[in-house]
């Protein structure tokens, strides 16, 4: 019997949270790699709808591990439902994306089963019967490949962005569906979570800006923001920011961009003294044009950039304002 | 109320850093400073002593440099110290480093154990999460705040996409601390004098190695990334470059 990849997808808010098709693919590519089977599961009350909507996909099998007790989300119930399942149906490696959910229970659920998760993985590798995980290490400065040095199940999660969620193959048939009824003791249980509430009045959307100039901690300081904001306004773009100055209270929490904050695909990213740590490119990097300006050549988001100038922001961006300027007058 | 708080020392952000012989990892004649988000979860610890009174401990493992780390936090206002000190803590995973911290902490009863959400290093995001397993208490991640209640606490948990909830929870708890929580505070030269005083235990390696194991993950390499991007580095004088600029924005980029 060939081992098997189970997928475990995301659900929140009534919605399969769309970074579950990135998983699927990964899945797929990994199961036409190995030769292992590709299952999936989503976890909840009353999923069933959710498998149903993976089950469309190429995949052998869907469950849909259920109980009352893990509606709301909580650590402790998603652990003990994820653990009685795997531990029946014993897969080989299981795949989740590295979402906040998941990174809530997943090092719980590995620790309680004896095992190991390798997190953030951006790709993998298959070099003589040996299968490596890739993932970032010193904020994008340095790659790392590694490998399990334990007994399966294996547990892998995916940075967001690492696989094409829109490359997700469609099955010819819909996969059968189970339903695994699991069971929550009393007690285990011990957080009460409330509701989900945004913060923000969301007063931009910046999901919806063509152009983006985004700001981080080289702007030095808040009085130096109004610099990019006149390069913002001459381009007829939208001013962000990384999560520190946000934090500093410099800019407002909607203009932040990075895994708490928007995820943006702009046509053009302009990013002015931000060293491009992974918090932040994950929420960016899908951009078409990525233009950064940084004093230190050898900061990550030159990994990243289509058109790069290491410099001082500050000498480089009042001439560009300039000739923004004067190319829009028509010179 | 007594708070462990659990620091980490990382590589500089800007330290350039070099592979070692063995390509697994980084030569380590590199400048060190405290991991960012667990200065922040220090910072909460500190405020909640001073809001509820209490202890602050704060532990790190590594070779004998982390113990700056610890300094600093004693000069901060920590109560007292303890350094896993040996080379080898450092390429131990975050289950391993877990058990060792479990291990040091045994005959302790906090109320509360801080992380910071992740390190700078490796960013695995996990240490905590797998520390609450191991001592068996109930755990919330990436949390933006903490208050004190008659059950226990009510913390934020901050959400992707700009969305939050609260949750509350008993104690005994370990909660992994966001950046940004808070504002971070500067030692006093009154804080370093008294730093000098203050206890610090320090941990061997035999102390705990009855508690860990082989690590169940291995680092086969380590390198400079591949680049997928064909980055093109505009240069010049200032004006030169701006110029440069506008070129690729109106007839590469097209948004002039």
């Amino acid at each position: 019997m060939p081992d098997t990849i189970l997928v475990v997808v995301e659900q929140r808010e009534g919605k399969l949270n769309r970074v579950s098709w990135e998983t699927l693919t990964a899945g797929q590519a990994l199961a036409a790699e190995t030769g292992w089977t590709l299952e999936a599961a989503v976890v909840g009350s009353g999923v069933s709808n959710f498998a149903n909507e993976v089950a469309a996909k190429k995949v052998a099998k869907v469950y849909a591990v259920e109980s009352p007790k893990l509606e709301p989300y909580t650590p402790d119930a998603f652990s003990a439902a994820l653990r009685q399942f795997i531990e029946s149906k014993k897969p080989k490696l299981v795949l989740m994306p590295h979402t906040y959910q998941v990174r809530d229970f997943v090092p719980k659920l590995a620790t309680a089963m004896g095992r190991t998760a390798i997190s953030d993985c951006i790709g993998y590798k298959k070099e003589g019967g040996k299968l490596l995980f890739t993932r970032q290490m010193f904020q994008g400065k340095l790659a790392a490949d590694v490998s399990f040095a334990c007994d399966a199940p294996w547990f892998v999660t995916l940075q967001n962005g690492a696989f094409r969620g829109d490359k997700v193959e469609a099955g010819a048939n819909p996969a059968p569906v189970e339903t695994v009824n699991v069971q929550i003791a009393d007690g285990i249980i011990r957080n009460k979570p409330q509701e989900v509430f945004k913060e923000a009045k969301q007063a931009v959307d910046l999901t919806q800006a063509e152009i983006i100039v985004s700001v981080g901690r080289g702007i030095k300081e808040q009085k130096n923001i109004d610099l990019a904001k006149q390069l913002a306004e001459a381009l007829g773009g939208e001013l962000a920011a990384s999560r520190p100055i946000c934090d500093s209270g410099w800019l407002p929490m909607d203009r932040q961009i990075g895994s708490s904050g928007q995820t943006v695909a702009p046509k053009l990213y302009l990013a002015l003294g931000i060293s491009g740590a992974i918090q932040h490119i994950v929420g960016m990097k899908g951009a078409r044009t990525i233009i950064a300006i940084n004093k230190d050549s050898e900061a990550p988001i030159f990994e990243i950039a289509d058109y790069a100038v290491v410099g001082n922001l500050f000498d480089i961006v009042p001439p560009l304002i300039e000739e923004v300027k004067k190319a829009k007058a028509g010179a | 109320m007594k708070i462990l708080v659990c620091m980490k020392q990382v590589p500089q952000k800007d330290a350039p850093l070099k592979l070692n012989e063995s390509g697994a990892w980084i030569r380590e004649d590199v400048s060190y400073e405290v991991n960012e988000p667990d200065a922040f979860a220090l910072e909460e610890a500190l405020r909640q002593k001073e809001k509820h009174g209490g202890e602050v401990v704060v532990i790190t493992s590594g070779p004998a440099r982390a113990q700056q780390v610890l300094r600093e936090a004693l000069a901060k206002g920590a109560d007292r110290a303890i350094h896993l000190e040996d080379n080898a803590f450092v390429g131990l995973d975050a289950l391993n480093t877990a058990r060792a911290f479990a291990s040091a902490i045994k005959d302790e009863k906090f109320d509360l154990i801080f992380t910071g959400l992740q390190s700078d290093d490796y960013g695995y995001a996990q240490t905590g999460v797998v520390l609450a397993e191991l001592l068996g208490w109930p755990h919330a991640t990436i949390i933006m705040q903490i208050e004190k209640n008659d059950a226990g606490i009510r913390v934020k948990r901050e959400l992707e996409a700009g969305y939050f909830q609260f949750v509350d929870m008993p104690l005994p708890a370990v909660l992994t601390i966001q950046s940004g929580i808070n504002k971070l505070r500067y030692a006093t030269l009154i804080g370093i004098k008294q730093a000098k005083n203050k206890p610090l235990r320090k941990v061997s390696m035999a102390d705990v190695q009855a508690a860990i194991t082989g690590n169940l993950q291995k680092i086969e390499r380590l390198y400079v990334p591949q680049k997928t991007k064909n980055t093109e580095f505009l240069e010049g004088s200032a004006n030169e470059v701006a110029k440069k600029l506008v070129d690729k924005l109106r007839n590469e980029v097209r948004v002039l």
